[in-house]
């Protein structure tokens, strides 16, 4: 593609673009405004529906500026550039000829269809179409299709755009969706009226111009101008998508992305997306004392008491376990308090894990950016499944791979991750035959000039974690993955909350004991963060005071219950796989005497005696900030600014046990925390998957 | 047109190819490189439809999807776009009506009343299985209008009484004859012809030799036109005068085992021998016999023309058929000569 420029006259401006735009980019590049339906930045081009036609002086009929590319354009015959004209009486009539056609059989049910007010088709009725139809004959009816429990179809409003049948195939790499029949009779969907398997389904609905594909939890729930919509930061992965909270009095009724190139372009799994409904089940909204083996609520003074009391015991007997969601804020206040009480028992690790206390930020980061794998040319997943721990980011892995030639290798279980990888093994060994230079896949890494090394949840949770880390580190070292410029290994988690509280220090202290040993029995109480997926089955007598928003695993097991606050209600700070520092902003309120979970534990020093020295978020984060300068920067991925604290090897740690393969670090996409198993919409979305695997395994 | 939807009940639960298809299959698929054979999806979908009675079953169509590694829905696209994959079941003789315009201004509807009455409605089967019939859109033969495709034939010119006797000899298992149902030939006017029908634009002495207005100025000069009445040919072959039949070589008989190895004259291999062979040529002495007028009328059997006399092949016969050697022979018989053996080929 040349990058040589080409002239343009636009609305009679003098315009010079790229030869490799299409005029609808030149257009808007000069300052039109172009409408369109079919056409989508991120999907391939398919020129359909015709909306977007611009007058080309001399040309015989209107142009689809979406499929006509600039450099194939010819100048007039005095040599002078080619005069677009993007209004004017010409192209209105045309644009007003296709909206004419593109309405004889859309159904005028906006009044009942929940794209109403947020619709382009209407939208663009309104600016571009007739006032009135000339057709006079029966509207078409097309049948509704199954397109399982997430995606609302009404077939007959469909304009048939191909958007949903383009984003399958090409972001999703799920080819599911399709067009059958031809002229008239033209439908979509999918095959045989199966549900779509892909995290990312719920993306068509944003996609659908018209009313054709909509969210089937959000049917009928809410007018989009009745909603108040707050951007915040999704913490259903590590990935801290960008989101919007769309909420109407106490409720959260939908959840969409927000772009951010960075992180999750325009994108948002499943889980991110509908999980909202899980927002107001199975919360905790009283605080709760066991009292003859029985949750009884009760007020926050008696809980504040009953928790006192569970504390009053040796140092050296109490533990903090921090679980998957926790923002910095709680993490840092109960920290605070832990060593206040003298309690070095402190994790926020999954059991097993061992990195993060070496001191280097780095080492437990992903350090090459969700952005720059668009640069790289191999990439090796070790104890990964990116489809499952971040969606999002393997559909960009997948854009890589089709458009940028990029070589994948995995190590780990097999798994379908919609695009072709070379799979070297399912254990540590696999590894050793990479330093052997043993495939062609070996080959490829060394010989890469950009190669990133991911390694995952399933490779560090277990006891020679470490030694597999220092292991995948040397092998990034070996084949040049870091260099000036390109840090190309990082550490994929799969929990929202990780990073941040590592960042905060949230690890054991002198002589404390990890997650697993906590758990394992011998603490008189343990004190749970939200902490529900841990096994929970050793901790023997041990009270359990736990510190959450919903009622699940931790919360059963509790004999002090703290009520705090969840991911939409209240403003905190995240920090993402990438060691990108966000805030979620509060959307709506906390449930029923919900708090904070900094302040339920500046509370809680204050009631055992040890006030923390912080009166606001505001000061807590001052705080933090001033410990920890990490978090000065909001919204910012280091990426290779840490590249030299990556160049030096890692200390030794331990042998590797090759003949154990990684795990899976997720089992179940649709369950991975409390707030999605309290989700009526996840749990259908569970159902449905394992059916569907179910049958595939009895065939 | 229709709905249309795989009739998932009557498809049940699995489909396979013919082993004779197979065959077939492998011709489609040679065609295309192994990460593009999903171009062979087409014809697949048709040899399924064949091998699956005339109709293309649910599970016929994820076999073809199978083989050609490709996700379902991209196959099931493909088949509800093109109507001549029918998804639900058809008769063993399935009438394709055409009701285009030309067709229908030669009362095709007519046709249909016989078949809605003969067969039933569109797609209805009858109970034996025999006969079923659908509205198709232009089948290519207007100037044979009306007309019907049963099964892979073309019967045309028909009126009502001409397809209900097609229809009932189906049914009652009587072959019927393909084509038209008037009295013409193919698509010539019928009773005979009524203009154009002069004998000299048939027989040939019409041909002159046409030069091209615009060829090069080195072109040959044409050669004078034949006089003789020659068979029907392309101006361009009839530059060149066709031999004359009793150009012929001399046709002997021999007993199986007595021919001559004519591979060991250069420029004969396998396929040339045979060709040789079926013109009654078995011997060296043959065609050490050749005149130029023989070696003109078998040069157009033998694959590269010209030869004959640039390896000069008669020499080398005279010099075989008196028993002598010649250097490529004796080549041929230390068998260094891979196009001179059997199994090869020129």
């Amino acid at each position: 593609m040349s990058d040589d420029l080409f002239k343009l006259n636009i609305d009679g401006q003098d315009i010079e673009v790229p030869r490799h735009y299409t005029l609808m980019q030149a257009c808007e590049e000069a300052g039109a405004e172009i409408p369109r339906f079919c056409y989508h930045e991120r999907l391939s081009v398919a020129g359909n529906c015709r909306m977007c036609l611009v007058q080309w002086e001399g040309a015989p009929k209107p142009i689809a500026s979406c499929a006509q590319t600039v450099g194939d354009m010819r100048m007039n015959p005095d040599g002078s550039a080619p005069n677009i004209k993007t209004s004017g009486d010409y192209v209105e009539k045309a644009r007003a000829g296709v909206m004419e056609f593109l309405l004889i059989n859309h159904p005028l049910d906006c009044p009942i269809c929940d794209q109403g007010g947020e619709c382009d088709l209407q939208d663009q009725a309104v600016a571009y179409g007739r006032a009135d139809s000339r057709y006079e004959l029966n509207k078409r009816a097309v049948e509704d299709k199954n397109m399982g429990p997430l995606v609302k179809t009404i077939m007959t409003r469909c304009i048939q755009c191909t958007r949903c049948v383009r984003f399958a195939a090409e972001v999703a790499g799920v080819e599911e969706i399709g067009m059958i029949s031809r002229g008239e009779s033209a439908e979509i969907t999918t095959y045989l009226e199966e549900s779509l398997t892909s995290e990312l389904s719920g993306n068509v609905i944003d996609l659908c111009p018209v009313g054709a594909l909509t969210s089937k939890p959000y049917a009928y729930n809410a007018r989009p101008w009745e909603l108040r919509k707050t951007e915040s930061i999704d913490v259903m992965d590590a990935m801290g998508s960008a989101i919007r909270v769309d909420a109407k009095g106490d409720g959260v009724m939908r959840i969409m992305p927000v772009i951010n190139e960075e992180v999750n372009e325009e994108w948002l799994s499943d889980k991110s997306r509908f999980i909202w409904d899980g927002l107001a089940r199975q919360r905790l909204d009283k605080a709760y004392v066991r009292k003859n083996g029985k949750l009884t609520p009760v007020s926050w003074g008696e809980a504040f008491e009953a928790a006192k009391d569970a504390l009053s015991v040796p140092a050296e007997k109490v533990g903090f376990v921090a679980g998957d969601l926790i923002e910095v804020e709680q993490a840092k206040a109960a920290l605070d308090l832990a060593r206040a009480l003298g309690v070095q028992n402190t994790d926020c690790r999954p059991a097993g894990a061992s990195y993060g206390v070496d001191g280097v930020r780095e080492h437990y980061l992903f350090n090459p950016t969700f952005m720059d794998v668009e640069e790289a040319d191999a990439l090796l997943l070790i104890g990964a499944n990116p489809r499952k721990e971040a969606a999002v980011w393997n559909a960009r892995i997948r854009k890589a791979w089709l458009w940028n030639d990029l070589k994948v290798g995995m190590i780990g279980e097999a798994a379908d991750l919609t695009y072709e990888y070379e799979h070297l093994g399912t254990g540590p060994d696999a590894l050793d035959g990479l330093f052997k230079r043993d495939s062609e896949m070996a080959e490829a890494l060394r010989n890469a000039e950009r190669p990133i090394v991911i390694i995952g949840e399933g490779a560090l949770a277990r006891e020679d974690g470490a030694a597999i880390l220092k292991a995948a580190h040397d092998y990034a070292l070996e084949i040049q993955a870091i260099k000036d410029g390109w840090a190309g290994f990082g550490v994929l988690h799969t929990a929202a909350g990780r990073v941040g509280a590592l960042d905060a220090g949230f690890v054991p202290g002198e002589g404390g004991a990890d997650t697993a040993t906590i758990l394992g029995g011998g603490m008189d109480t343990v004190v749970l963060l939200g902490a529900d997926e841990v096994d929970l089955s050793k901790l023997g007598g041990a009270k359990v005071i736990y510190v959450g928003s919903h009622g699940d695993a931790g919360a059963s097991r509790a004999d002090v219950i703290l009520p705090a606050a969840a991911y939409t209600e209240m403003s905190a700070t995240y920090v993402n796989t990438e060691g990108r520092v966000q805030m979620t902003r509060r959307a709506v309120q906390p449930k029923g005497e919900a708090r904070e979970g900094w302040a339920i534990f500046r509370a809680l020093s204050d009631v055992v005696g040890k006030t923390l020295p912080y009166d606001s978020a505001e000061a807590l984060r001052a705080q933090l900030r001033e410990e920890n300068d990490v978090f000065a920067g909001l919204g910012y991925a280091p990426g290779d600014a840490g590249v030299d604290a990556l160049k030096a090897p890692m200390a030794a740690a331990g042998s590797v046990n090759a003949a154990v393969p990684f795990g899976a670090a997720i089992s179940d996409f649709y369950m991975t925390n409390p707030i999605a198993r309290a989700s009526k919409t996840m749990a259908e979305c569970s159902m449905q998957k394992q059916g569907l695997e179910t049958a595939v395994a009895a065939e | 047109m229709a709905l249309r939807r795989f009739d998932i009940e009557a498809g049940g639960d699995s489909f396979s190819f013919k082993p004779e298809t197979e065959p077939t299959i492998a011709f489609w698929l040679a065609k295309y490189p192994e990460d593009k054979k999903r171009s062979a999806v087409i014809p697949l979908l048709w040899l399924a439809q064949k091998d699956n009675a005339g109709w293309l079953s649910e599970p016929a169509m994820r076999e073809v999807a199978d083989r050609l590694e490709m996700p379902y829905i991209r196959v099931y696209e493909v088949a509800t776009f093109y109507t001549m994959f029918r998804l639900q079941p058809v008769g063993k003789f399935h009438v394709q009506l055409c009701g285009t315009t030309p067709c229908m201004l030669r009362r095709a509807n007519d046709l249909k009343e016989v078949c809605q009455s003969k067969i039933g409605n569109k797609m209805h089967v009858t109970d034996d299985g025999r006969l079923s019939w659908e509205e198709v859109e232009c089948l290519g033969a207007c100037v044979n209008a009306p007309m019907v495709q049963i099964n892979d034939y073309y019967y045309e010119d028909l009126t009502p009484e001409s397809l209900g006797e097609i229809l009932s000899k189906i049914e009652n298992g009587v072959e019927v004859q393909p084509g038209t149902y008037v009295d013409r030939l193919n698509s010539a006017p019928e009773g005979g012809l009524t203009s154009l029908t002069e004998a000299g634009l048939f027989d040939g002495s019409r041909n002159e030799i046409a030069v091209l207005p615009n060829l090069p100025d080195a072109a040959p000069e044409p050669e004078p036109a034949p006089v003789a009445a020659a068979p029907k040919t392309t101006l361009i072959e009839a530059a060149k005068p066709k031999p004359k039949a009793d150009d012929k070589p001399d046709v002997i008989e021999i007993a199986a085992g007595e021919e001559d190895d004519l591979k060991r004259i250069k420029g004969i291999g396998p396929v040339n021998e045979k060709a040789l062979n079926e013109l009654g040529v078995y011997k060296f002495r043959q065609i050490a016999a050749w005149t130029p007028a023989n070696v003109d009328w078998v040069e157009d059997f033998m694959s590269f023309p010209g030869r004959i006399e640039r390896e000069d092949w008669i020499a080398q016969a005279k010099q075989l058929a008196a028993g002598e050697e010649t250097e490529f022979s004796k080549r041929v018989d230390a068998g260094e000569v891979e196009s001179s053996k059997d199994e090869g080929d020129e």
